[in-house]
């Protein structure tokens, strides 16, 4: 048995008693990582220092009270560590050692977590599959012929497969929430805001959230608690006090109004995942829940309005790699050169695909047909969601439209690799916080249940997840 | 139907700093032309008088007391670098 399977709560028990050693967990990774990463590519880079600190925790570990301590952990190659290479999975940062830690690793470690290695992603997080990663693909646990999702795939197979307890990924457009549901594990977007940004590497600042992927809905809660809150780095922080979300999980959802809209199971969604949602909803109301029809009409809207501002973000936010301070640096005798010279070779195709679309959107003569408009549209998505939640505690639908395809089955067409987030793109470009949880399998490969809230109110989106996930059954490993 | 030719992907390139080679100008001709022309599914929308969306929240002027505190040790910067000398960054000539 794996001592993962204990999970936060018990966890922290048993190493406070001396039962556990914080050393035989850091043990339990190294372990595991030696035996499956080889099929599954989720690790960038492993923490050698990690035995050392954990053999320190060893000796003070009966003192401590946080829950977290001495738990391993992994952590997303673009947020940055201090001392551990960053590479956001692209060429550019290859040799990229921070010189800083972000907040939320900050806070980790202060709550005593220990950083076990860095997570493979597709290059800047730009990717539904993992194979925009310069250096490897990650595979799915389930199946390892198929995809773990992106961008986060590394964060949430690397759970899946027992080699860590938990991680942490980001979500710009369903970032963490495609590839939880993928790999059949617990991810959450929190609230834009809620999570400091600072050290993570921007793609789109008004989208991108830090979030949490665990085994259970309580373990994830357990992560925000330690990672949520207002952060002075981040001027589009929050100011929300500490919050404990475990208080939330009471297992009843008695009364929860729950909203069901109707676009969430129109074209393009497969059968068998609109059937096991369906499933999920009536258990929902087997427990209490009152379920109702609505309309998001503006969600048709929201890939295109996405794609327009996510890129137009990004050509902005990625001008800083010019090779000057770090990264590549190309040779030319001119300055220009070196910027240019520089970008293509540090960069994939993806991302130079993005970086020509925003700045095509963003350009004079373009600005307002594309992207002002877009930016219009956005706040017409946002009403939606504004006008469904003023009236429901929760909306739900499945995370994804299929479950996780094979690898090289998308990549002739840009669009199509889209299409795969058309679920989770509202979220962000409304700001709103959402979850995905396991809801049964598709032919072996998971299938991901959606829970999205209001604006701050993770509680009750964990809250009815813990309900759903008590009713069900919860995590399993896959055999691997 | 959007309409893009491969001398206004030269500039965009141009404007976004990137090098390109006369295949992925091809490539990124038919690529954006196709994003585009998927995007401007849009136009459906009536957004006259509708605010364009600037923040989720309802944040404002969020400002902090401008203090002096610790930056990177110049050590650090200079680790990071491609390039290095005497305390600066060192880039070709700015001007001919």
């Amino acid at each position: 048995m794996s001592l993962f399977e204990h999970g936060v709560k018990n966890l922290h028990t048993l190493v406070k008693d001396g039962e556990v050693k914080v050393s035989e967990l850091v043990q339990e990774s190294f372990d595991r990582i030696d035996r499956v990463d080889g099929n599954i590519g989720a690790f960038l880079s492993l923490n050698e220092d990690a035995f050392e600190q954990a053999k320190r925790m060893d000796e003070i570990a009966k003192h401590e009270a946080n829950p977290l301590f001495g738990l391993p952990i992994g952590v997303k190659d673009n947020i940055v560590t201090k001392g551990m290479t960053t590479t956001c999975g692209s060429k550019f940062l290859e040799n990229f050692v921070p010189a800083h830690d972000a907040t939320v690793v900050e806070r980790l470690h202060e709550a005593g977590a220990i950083t076990i290695g860095k997570l493979n992603m597709d290059e800047f997080a730009m990717g539904s599959s993992n194979e925009n990663s310069a250096y490897k693909p990650v595979r799915n646990p389930w199946n390892t012929k198929h995809v773990p999702g992106g961008s986060s795939g590394g964060s949430a197979a690397a759970v899946a497969a027992g080699e860590v307890l938990f991680s942490l990924g980001s979500d710009t457009g369903g970032s963490i929430r495609q590839p939880a549901a993928y790999c059949g594990v617990v991810g959450l977007k929190p609230t834009y805001g809620l999570v400091s940004r600072y050290g993570l590497v921007a793609f789109a600042s008004s989208l991108d959230q830090i979030g949490p992927l665990t085994r259970t809905v309580e373990d994830n809660a357990y992560l925000l608690s330690a990672i949520a809150g207002h952060c002075d780095m981040d001027s589009t922080s929050a100011n929300v006090n500490p919050t404990d979300y475990t208080q939330a999980l009471t297992g009843d959802i008695k009364g929860l109004k729950i909203a069901v809209p109707k676009e969430y199971f129109g074209e393009g969604i497969s059968e068998g995942v609109k059937e096991n949602i369906r499933a999920a909803i009536k258990k929902l109301e087997s427990l209490g829940a009152t379920v109702d029809e609505v309309s998001l009409p503006n969600s048709k809207y929201a890939l295109a309005t996405y794609y327009l501002l996510a890129s137009s973000e990004a050509s902005s936010n990625l001008a800083r790699f010019d090779g000057i301070r770090y990264g590549v640096r190309a040779e030319a005798d001119a300055l220009e050169d070196v910027f240019k010279y520089s970008r293509a070779q540090g960069f994939g195709d993806e991302v130079k695909r993005r970086i020509m679309l925003g700045t095509y959107a963003l350009s004079s003569g373009y600005y307002d047909a594309y992207y002002k408009k877009a930016q219009q549209a956005r706040t017409l998505i946002k009403q939606d969601f504004d006008q469904v939640l003023a009236n429901y505690d929760v909306i739900i639908g499945p995370t994804a439209p299929t479950p996780a395809f094979e690898l090289g089955a998308q990549n002739d067409d840009p669009v199509t690799m889209y299409a795969n987030d058309i679920l989770t793109i509202p979220i962000n470009l409304a700001g709103v916080p959402a979850i995905s949880v396991p809801a049964g399998l598709v032919d072996g490969l998971p299938v991901g249940l959606q829970i999205i809230g209001k604006h701050f109110d993770e509680a009750t989106i964990y809250r009815a997840a813990h309900a759903f996930e008590l009713a069900t059954g919860g995590f399993t490993l896959p055999k691997l | 139907m959007a309409k893009i030719n491969e001398e206004q992907v030269r500039h965009v390139a141009h404007l976004a700093r990137l090098a390109v080679t006369d295949e992925e100008v091809q490539q990124f001709t038919v690529q954006l032309e196709k994003i585009l022309g998927f995007a401007e599914q849009l136009n459906e929308l009536d957004t006259t008088g509708v605010e364009p969306t600037t923040h989720v929240l309802d944040l404002k002027n969020v400002l902090r007391k401008d203090e002096v505190r610790p930056s990177l040790p110049r050590t650090e910067v200079e680790r990071l670098s491609p390039d290095w000398e005497d305390g600066q960054v060192r880039v070709p000539a700015v001007f001919e």
